[in-house]
């Protein structure tokens, strides 16, 4: 139906709804939650990375002032727990993992004990009265060593510190590297970031009167969380209630199962009084799950002409000392089965091996392995292209699937299916943003003068909304692909949307009310968006792997369209003609054609409600919940080019252009969506080139333990960046999206590391390792010059 | 986190604050914008039994300039010497250093006297009251002292100033007419502390160098005045090779610091590209 009048939402770049909240400091986090009687938990977190521990005297912070309770990990044995990962790559060894540490520690910042006191003031004072005996055991934490003969052992069930092998193979890698006419190798690191949130995490729980508890929690899965601690402390779930306010940033980190997570549920209702805990920003570097820590050994054999025969790809995830909440997934499915990136590569060989080391457990980060993939696939092309000393935009055309070629199956993958895409599209409209022949005369100019600019091109495309749930169970992840959301319209025609995505600064109170409204034909202003409570929200997966447009948003969109079928069969009842003659836009049901008076949405909501006149065979009330299982997954892509200028003398980056085009498929809100590219991007920027995990390698202490060691960057730091699309809808969904959320921290990587290299490609420098500090930068061009004067 | 129990008093004057000083010096901690001690307070890195909140103090507050010279109270933010339209009017460099301290928020609370008795390495003002030949001002029970800013940095974290005595006020030369100075800093990007960062003066004359001084910070252990380099272009033209030279002079008589970001010989490389840069911007 064409009609002028109906309200459209969708595609418009409207600000988001719940700012005015947030940027007048009236946004409720979990640190707002302040109760009658409310106690405090400390935790002493362990000063080495391995260790064993002889002793744990807990009597003076016993009798500090103030304190309630202190426990050390032996009190809490059978207890509660072990900690379990939610995805197990089938053949993985499960390290045992106790909620506080018993008689071995592993990581610095690993619990050991726990005061809970009066005030937080005293839980700290007395957390420094405890003293424990440790015997300090020699640390590894590099996944290389970790897997070396001799290596320190960390857990007895995880021989070679190795929890999980797992392989991917498509056509015949071998034969294509015997007939190519060049075969390079080279070797990557994806360097450890720790995934900053200005919020850092947080949890109160509190028992009720009736018995049950609630649990406030900065989550961006609220009912894995209720799972979660339902079933390792112990707690019937449907008497626990997860409420998530409003959060901080998660970019993955709060969707995992931490210690914290379970100790305040429990000691809440030990003591009977709602337990708080609050994380430092110390804390938080050595507690909250890190990202990324891989290592890859790539070979790619190809043609004089540019084109890839074939990719082998040997990757080292380094997952730290357990195996966190879906450590096992992210190094091997989710970042060597997109290996291939946005080309058409047919023979494929890669091998995965997650590795155990004595730091921070490393989980998912803003695109989980993706990221890591898509470096793999961009910075074996840009190999070939310096080795061939091709155009690195013409080697990547050359090697793109092509738009035809959808549905497509990389390396004839059962498990990888992208769904739609116009990689050449993406270029295209990328080259001409950029300016990209200009660009390219003023870099060769300009280095005639002695400086140096480089462009920098990344391709990317990767699956986004895990589903549908029969695929998760392939692949070991104990969770469903599906979404909930239930569209409740009350006796005077305005929505409330219970959905099971979680908002952690995404806008989705914006966002899906876009989907509802042009479904419902209603303004927005009524149409409330509840979510991150698990007593209001009937179920829900939350929101990650950026699914929350595509699998939630798409369950909105059908729980609204169910509601319109329903108005309808009432309003056919009330204008007395057949429901298929009757139409619906802009709130009102009419019958096009006749002078019949339109019934609005209003009055057929309070119809639905008094019941006094409906059809036979429709009941009364306006309320539909959908479980919405998505067929596919939607497949995000994107060409992003970076123009900088290197200071040889300095070693210092800088940016000066950034484009990004993505497609995205079919865009919601453009600014919402711009502003999800923008984000991505600065991520991928400070993985380039700011942002790195140190440990020191010999005792495995965290060297970056503050924000004054590890450089998360600042708006000096980043240029602006233009973000286009191109929209593409993806046919897996009704609404046509793909998602985005991590379209940005996939892509800005390599495409950095390229612009760099290309600018320092008159010293012949072909690779350098990620955060590109100047330090780095400067060493490699000292080396080279070196090099080249002997 | 949460810092350790301490006892607190917010002094009305320098005497009272230098008696209540005198007490316990070791135990006791000044507080003025607080923003190295807050930190280290919350971490329990300091757990002193008595934190002496100086802020109120009238004497250690203002930017006076007079015939005989400028004085800045110790507690002038850094805000506050950036907005300044007198003294920047007479010594721009000001606001151009205070431009490069860390962020808005900070400059706004942390000040010039803080930053120069906690002498962090890699502070900022340490070079510039070196390069403008500043006399640093202290208090004691015995009355005034002042020790230049060139002998004033000791060693990490450690100055001239006594346990018991406060840094007062910073006092300056009014600069000759024609003395010019420019402050050129690289930032740690987490930190914005200066991974080297150089302060120069110079006055030319027929074009040639009448006066000289060069503080340096950043890359050693404390902050210090540069001779080597300073001594080789007294007398000397601005020239592209004078200035190699002594860039090549300050970077091969500076011992380095190496930390897990910049190793030695990269900070030395940051001198020579660094005191060059300046020494040119100063020729034109």
């Amino acid at each position: 139906m064409n009609d002028t009048t109906a309200i459209r939402h969708i595609g418009q770049p409207l600000r988001r709804r719940e700012d005015l909240k947030l940027l007048a400091g009236k946004g409720r986090y979990v640190d707002d939650v302040r109760l009658p009687d409310m106690l405090h938990m400390a935790v002493l977190r362990s000063p080495h990375a391995h260790a064993n521990i002889r002793s744990v005297d807990l009597s003076a912070a016993k009798v500090a002032p103030g304190v309630r309770l202190v426990l050390s990990g032996k009190a809490l044995e059978g207890k509660m727990g072990p900690i379990v990962p939610n995805w197990i790559i089938p053949g993985s060894k499960v390290p045992f993992r106790p909620v506080v540490a018993t008689d071995r520690v592993r990581f610095v910042g690993e619990c050991v004990a726990l005061v809970v006191a009066e005030t937080l003031a005293q839980a700290y004072d007395a957390i420094g009265l405890i003293d424990v005996e440790y015997e300090v055991l020699p640390a590894m934490t590099d996944e290389d060593i970790a897997i070396r003969d001799g290596a320190p052992q960390l857990h007895d069930n995880v021989p070679g510190n190795i929890t999980t092998i797992y392989k991917v193979r498509g056509g015949d890698y071998q034969k294509a590297a015997r007939e190519a006419d060049h075969v390079i190798g080279l070797r990557v690191i994806n360097n450890r970031l720790i995934p900053t949130c200005m919020e850092t995490r947080a949890i109160v729980a509190s028992p009720e009167p009736d018995g049950t508890l609630t649990v406030y929690i900065g989550s961006q899965v609220p009912h894995m969380h209720r799972r979660w601690i339902a079933e390792t402390v112990g707690i019937p779930e449907h008497q626990l209630r997860v409420i998530a306010p409003d959060i901080g940033g998660g970019f993955g980190a709060k969707m995992h199962l931490y210690p914290e997570d379970l100790l305040c549920p429990y000691l809440a209702r030990e003591l009977g009084a709602p337990v708080k805990w609050w994380e430092s920003r110390s804390e938080s570097h050595q507690s909250t799950s890190h990202g990324r820590a891989h290592t890859e050994n790539i070979e790619v054999a190809f043609s004089s002409d540019g084109k890839i025969l074939g990719l082998k790809v040997d990757t080292l995830g380094n997952v730290g000392a357990y195996l966190s909440n879906m450590a096992s997934g992210g190094p091997t499915v989710n970042t060597v089965n997109f290996g291939t990136g946005t080309y058409k590569i047919d023979n494929y060989e890669a091998i995965s091996r997650v590795v155990v080391t004595n730091t921070v457990p490393v989980d998912a980060y803003r695109g989980y392995g993706r990221p890591e993939g898509a470096y793999i696939a961009e910075r074996a092309i840009d190999a070939v292209a310096r080795h061939l000393k091709l155009d690195q935009v013409e080697v990547r055309r050359k090697n793109f699937v092509q738009p035809t070629e959808f549905p497509y199956r990389p390396y004839g993958s059962m498990g990888v299916m992208y769904d739609s895409g116009n990689y050449q599209g993406l270029l295209d409209k990328a080259l001409a943003a950029f300016d990209y022949d200009g660009r390219r005369r003023e870099c060769d100019a300009l280095r005639r003068d002695g400086i140096y600019r480089g462009i920098g091109v990344a391709a990317y495309t990767h699956m986004c909304g895990m589903a549908p749930s029969r695929r998760l169970a392939m692949s070991g992840f104990d969770r469903g692909g599906w979404e909930s959301a239930r569209v409740s319209i009350d006796s005077s025609g305005r929505a409330t949307i219970y959905s099971g995505s979680m908002s952690q600064g995404q806008g989705h109170i914006t966002s899906l009310s876009q989907i509802a409204a042009d479904v419902l034909q209603i303004p927005m202003d009524n149409i409330d968006i509840v979510q991150g409570d698990t007593r209001q929200v009937q179920a829900g997966h939350g929101t990650f792997n950026s699914r929350s447009m595509a699998v939630g948003g798409s369950s909105v969109h059908v729980s609204s369209q169910r509601i319109v079928a329903k108005a309808k069969k009432i309003a056919a009842g009330m204008l007395e003609v057949d429901e298929k003659d009757v139409s619906y836009s802009a709130g009102a049901f009419s019958v096009p054609g006749t002078d019949i008076a339109p019934v609005t949405f209003s009055k057929v909501a309070r119809m639905a409600y008094v019941g006094h006149k409906l059809p036979d065979g429709v009941g009364p009330g306006l309320d539909e919940t959908v479980f919405y299982d998505p067929t596919g997954m939607g497949s995000p892509s994107g060409v992003h080019l970076a123009y900088v200028e290197v200071d040889p003398a300095t070693g210092i980056v800088d940016i000066l252009d950034y484009v990004a085009v993505d497609d995205v498929g079919t865009l919601i809100n453009p600014l919402l969506a711009a502003g999800q590219i923008h984000g991505g991007v600065v991520q991928g920027i400070a993985q380039a080139l700011y942002e790195e995990v140190s440990y020191d390698p010999d005792d495995g202490q965290l060297l970056t333990g503050s924000l004054l060691d590890y450089a998360v960057p600042r708006a000096e730091h980043v240029p602006n960046i233009r973000s286009l699309f191109q929209e593409t809808p993806s046919p897996t969904n009704p609404i046509g999206v793909k998602g985005i959320g991590e379209s940005g921290s996939i892509a800005a990587p390599p495409c950095m590391v390229h612009a760099v290299l290309d600018a320092l490609s008159p010293f012949g420098i072909a690779h350098l390792d990620m955060p590109l500090t100047p330090p780095r930068v400067w060493a490699a061009v000292q080396e080279a010059r070196t090099g080249a004067s002997q | 986190m949460i810092p350790a129990a301490f006892d607190y008093v917010r002094a009305s004057s320098l005497a009272q604050a230098i008696d209540l000083l005198r007490d316990d010096p070791d135990g006791t901690k000044l507080l003025a914008g607080g923003h190295t001690l807050l930190p280290a307070l919350k971490l329990r890195l300091a757990s002193p039994a008595l934190l002496i909140d100086i802020g109120g103090i009238a004497e250690l507050k203002g930017i006076e300039i007079s015939e005989a010279g400028i004085r800045i109270g110790a507690l002038t933010t850094h805000a506050e010497l950036f907005a300044s339209e007198p003294l920047n009017k007479e010594l721009p460099v000001f606001r151009q250093a205070a431009s490069l301290i860390a962020d808005p928020q900070v400059r706004n609370r942390g000040t010039i006297g803080g930053s120069l008795a906690n002498a962090d390495p890699a502070a900022d003002w340490p070079a510039v009251v070196v390069a403008l030949k500043a006399e640093i001002e202290i208090a004691g029970a015995h009355g005034f002292r002042r020790v230049a800013a060139r002998d004033f940095f000791v060693d990490i974290f450690s100055t001239a100033l006594a346990p018991d005595e406060i840094l007062a006020s910073i006092r300056i030369p009014r600069p000759k007419p024609g003395m010019r100075f420019i402050y050129r800093k690289i930032r740690h990007p987490a930190s914005g502390f200066a991974v080297v960062g150089i302060a120069v003066g110079v006055r030319l004359h027929g074009g040639v160098v009448a006066e000289i001084c060069i503080g340096v910070t950043g890359a050693a252990n404390h902050a210090f005045a540069d001779q080597h380099a300073a001594d080789f272009l007294t007398g000397k033209m601005l020239s592209r090779d004078n200035i190699d030279q002594a860039a090549k002079l300050l970077g091969e008589t500076t011992e380095c610091l190496s930390d897990r970001y910049a190793s030695a010989e990269y900070r030395a490389n940051l001198i020579r590209v660094e005191i060059r840069r300046a020494l040119l911007a100063l020729s034109s």
